[in-house]
């Protein structure tokens, strides 16, 4: 039956205290069918899909199923209506078994109210063998990487048998095969019938997969259209309300002097034998897949880890960074890639974030003056664009965009010479994202240097004057940006292709 | 309307505990005619003295992510180790001195294990508990240290009108207050408490915060620890016991997070007066000792379950306004 409306939401409405997070809201998905959903962060994608799954209570607004009406208080109320969910933060308990996080919340019991744990194990062997992940109904989720548990959240809402699946940037973790998988078995549930709601910023993956794309901004509907109807262009300027003329503001520098070198990098059984080097107004960006040590690299050079050996020489001057003060007094910064963990101070202002990197500057003599660092972060968020109510407002409740500018407003004020930025753009909104890209182009124009580590070929292909390629813990490619290409990134990315000796 | 709202929230959250301490006062006053004097009210601020010390030194530590359970035996040493120097030079300002160096190398003992052999803090302050304790009593065998002469100025005297306990509190509270507003070392406390991984990725010196949080608690402790014995007439290795716990009520119902990053000095002074009156209400209105206990555990059940509820709400607020901002990952080990 397709072609039926499957789920449909009407003049939904939600408000949290100071915010309306959603509008009278209107959306229906036909039977059968991929819809995503896109737009920038905080224009009420997620809210509503937890309204959809009974996380949130609307304060308007009525759920259709099957066009019956139905009232949803409970995620489990969801599932028995055919409705299960792929987080974009996963909920897993690191100490369980792979079994156990499957049936977590829904074990099967015998007669005498005992888990059946024979029934587990079956079905979850059953799972992992119908999935073709090599792993053990008994392996601890600790012991498992990243993408590979993202995957097994993927089968745990299959495993519900639902007609509904709601998928939250279920891409934002796996890698590009998997990412394959992912989309042959959203082939195969839309052939079942299933109808899916997929909510993504990356606009290329929308297009493969995407049958309608809804574009939500501030908390309503811009416009719903199948994906015929579209192209990438349209969908960002409906995403920011304007036309984005150029995605990538990059622009011509003269190169300057090697202002870092790095050289016989090594860390055992992390990476090996790393040499790079960086000009002064040069970006230079690392590729490579997820656990080529890039991130890992960029630690040790920054100080957060230890390295085994090498040489790393800043503006000619051989130095030896042992930890993140050492790296600071040099000149060096880096932005880390996972902001919850390695950024925010969650509970405290933007303002005292912002000006941890510098305390001395704000701190001397006997006082803290505040009218030095009121004057610090207000210019600096003034030139960053960093939007808060005040300075005074705790760092989590910004937006992803504005966290991350602050967190690199925390290093601007350092003014430094060279800035690690590791996947800057990563969770944040098309806006943002080019702020960030512009920032980068600014200091590249004031002589400094900028490594980006990022998996995001397109970002990378569009602001880098250089790439080197990284894969299993060594440097497989460097290339020029007159050789820019996908497909070359791929082939070093995937040790298809190596070269000797780089320079 | 959205400003007033701001504005109504944030002196909400600011003052509130103040609030709560005014209230009580006048509740208090009407309740018992003899509260509102000037000599009950030295007196509760004399007693409170020594555990609000306490409650200032753990407040800094909490904030950091810390705590200390040693406290309340680390003063009964500290109190007993001054004391025997005091009797055997007759010089208050040594006795003082030994006391605070006694506070100090335990607490540095306490950070060691804390910050080099990464023990839990929980784990790490309650083997100094005990050990403490242990060298308390075996230095003195068990024996209470009487006549302390004139060190009894200390817990017992007064500087024209006012009791120096009472000085003591205030300065060591205004102490508290320019380190955690002032100090660079206050904004690491609230960082590392806050994210100790993100400050070490900011550039802040983990070890050497926690170092310095923990020798100042030991300056506080055994500060605290001559002050009690001066006041007691008596170098008690028996002393002291569960003072850490009162200090830590204090510290709680005045608003420091046991989630680390939050916390200030007033609110822990508002939160110590409030149990102190709250103990001499009950104490002028003959309310059973037992029951005492009871309604001192239902406030701190109380101050927690609020903190956690304005948290909740807060959390829930900001997860709708922030939607969907991250990709990061966070494990929730429940």
């Amino acid at each position: 039956m397709k072609g039926d409306i499957k789920l449909r939401v009407s003049k939904i409405e939600k408000s949290f205290p100071g915010v309306k997070a959603l509008d009278k809201i209107d959306f229906a998905v036909t039977k059968g069918t991929v819809h995503v959903l896109c737009g920038e962060n905080g224009a009420g994608k997620s809210t509503l899909m937890k309204i959809i799954n009974g996380i949130y209570q609307p304060d308007g607004g009525q759920i259709f199923i099957d066009e019956k009406p139905v009232k949803i208080s409970n995620p489990i109320q969801a599932r028995n209506l055919g409705i299960s969910m792929i987080f974009q933060e996963m909920n897993y308990v690191p100490e369980m078994t792979v079994e156990e996080n499957i049936f977590l919340g829904n074990l099967p019991v015998n007669k005498f109210g005992m888990v059946d744990w024979k029934k587990v194990r079956r079905h979850t062997e059953e799972l992992l063998k119908a999935e073709g992940l090599p792993y053990s109904p008994t392996t601890l989720l600790k012991d498992l990487t990243v993408s590979d548990i993202q995957m097994l959240e993927i089968i745990k809402a299959i495993s519900y048998k639902s007609d509904i699946i709601i998928m939250d940037e279920p891409t934002s973790a796996i890698t590009l095969k998997e990412v394959h998988k992912l989309f042959e078995k959203i082939g195969q549930l839309k052939a079942r019938g299933v109808s899916i709601i997929y909510i993504s910023h990356k606009l290329d993956e929308i297009f493969q997969i995407a049958d309608d794309i809804t574009v939500f901004r501030d908390g309503t509907v811009v416009e719903s259209h199948p994906k015929e109807e579209l192209d990438i262009e349209t969908v960002i300027a409906l995403m920011v309300g304007r036309k984005l003329t150029n995605t990538y503001p990059k622009e011509e520098i003269e190169l300057g002097e090697d202002i870092l070198k790095v050289e016989n990098f090594s860390s055992q059984n992390v990476y090996d034998n790393i040499n790079f080097h960086v000009k002064s107004g040069e970006i230079v960006g690392f590729a490579g897949l997820m656990g080529a040590g890039r991130t890992e690299v960029m630690r040790s050079l920054f100080g957060l880890d230890p390295k085994s050996s090498g040489v790393v020489k800043i503006k000619g001057k051989e130095v030896n960074i042992k930890n993140v003060r050492q790296s600071i007094e040099n000149g060096m910064v880096m932005l880390s890639e996972d902001r919850r963990r390695y950024g925010i101070i969650p509970m405290r202002s933007v303002k005292e974030n912002t000006t941890l990197s510098y305390l001395k500057k704000v701190f001397y003599g006997f006082f803290l003056h505040s009218k030095v660092e009121n004057d610090i972060v207000s210019n600096m968020f003034k030139r960053m664009k960093v939007k808060t109510p005040t300075i005074e407002t705790p760092i989590a409740s910004l937006s992803g965009g504005n966290q991350q500018k602050v967190l690199l407003a925390k290093w601007m004020i350092r003014n430094p010479d060279i800035l690690i930025l590791d996947e800057p753009t990563r969770g944040i909104d098309v806006g943002a994202k080019f702020e960030i890209y512009k920032l980068m182009t600014d200091l590249a124009r004031e002589g400094k240097s900028v490594i980006m580590v990022s998996s995001e070929l397109p970002e990378l292909i569009g602001m880098c004057d250089r790439i080197y390629v990284m894969a299993k813990g060594n440097i497989t490619g460097e290339i020029a940006r007159k050789d820019f290409s996908q497909e070359l990134i791929m082939k070093y990315a995937t040790g298809n292709l190596t070269i000797s000796g780089v320079k | 309307m959205q400003i007033k709202g701001n504005f109504w929230s944030t002196f909400k959250k600011r003052y509130s505990i103040y609030l709560v301490l005014l209230a009580l006062s006048i509740v208090c006053s009407f309740a018992n005619e003899n509260f509102f004097t000037a000599n009950n009210l030295t007196n509760i601020s004399r007693q409170l003295a020594v555990t609000t010390i306490l409650a200032f030194g753990e407040t800094m530590l909490i904030i950091a992510g810390m705590l200390d359970l040693s406290a309340g035996s680390v003063l009964a040493l500290s109190g007993v180790f001054g004391v025997s120097a005091y009797k055997a030079t007759g010089s208050i300002m040594i006795a003082v001195l030994v006391a605070i160096l006694t506070g100090v190398i335990c607490n540095i003992i306490n950070a060691g294990m804390i910050s080099t052999f990464k023990a839990p803090p929980f784990i790490a302050t309650l083997a100094m508990l005990t050990m403490a304790r242990g060298v308390a009593l075996l230095y003195t065998k068990g024996q209470n240290i009487l006549k302390l002469d004139k060190l009894t100025i200390l817990g017992q005297g007064s500087i024209g009108i006012i009791p120096i306990p009472i000085i003591f509190l205030v300065v060591v509270g205004i102490f508290t207050w320019y380190i955690l507003n002032h100090t660079k070392l206050g904004r690491s406390l609230y960082a590392v408490g806050g994210n100790k991984e993100a400050a070490v990725a900011s550039g802040i010196n983990v070890p050497k915060v926690l170092y310095t949080v923990f020798i100042i608690n030991g300056v506080l402790v055994g500060l605290a620890g001559i002050l009690f014995m001066s006041r007691v007439n008596a170098g008690l290795p028996n002393g002291a016991v569960n003072y850490e716990f009162t200090a830590l009520t204090a510290a709680i119902i005045g608003g420091t997070s046991f989630s680390g990053g939050i916390g200030t000095a007033g609110g822990t002074l508002a939160g110590a007066f409030i149990v102190g009156f709250l103990d001499n209400i009950m104490n002028l209105t003959g309310v059973d000792s037992y029951m005492q206990q009871i309604v001192r555990g239902a406030i701190i059940a109380l101050a927690v379950i609020y903190d956690i509820y304005t948290k909740n709400r807060k959390t829930k607020a900001m997860l709708g306004k922030q939607d969907d901002a991250d990709k990061t990952k966070v494990v929730k080990a429940s």
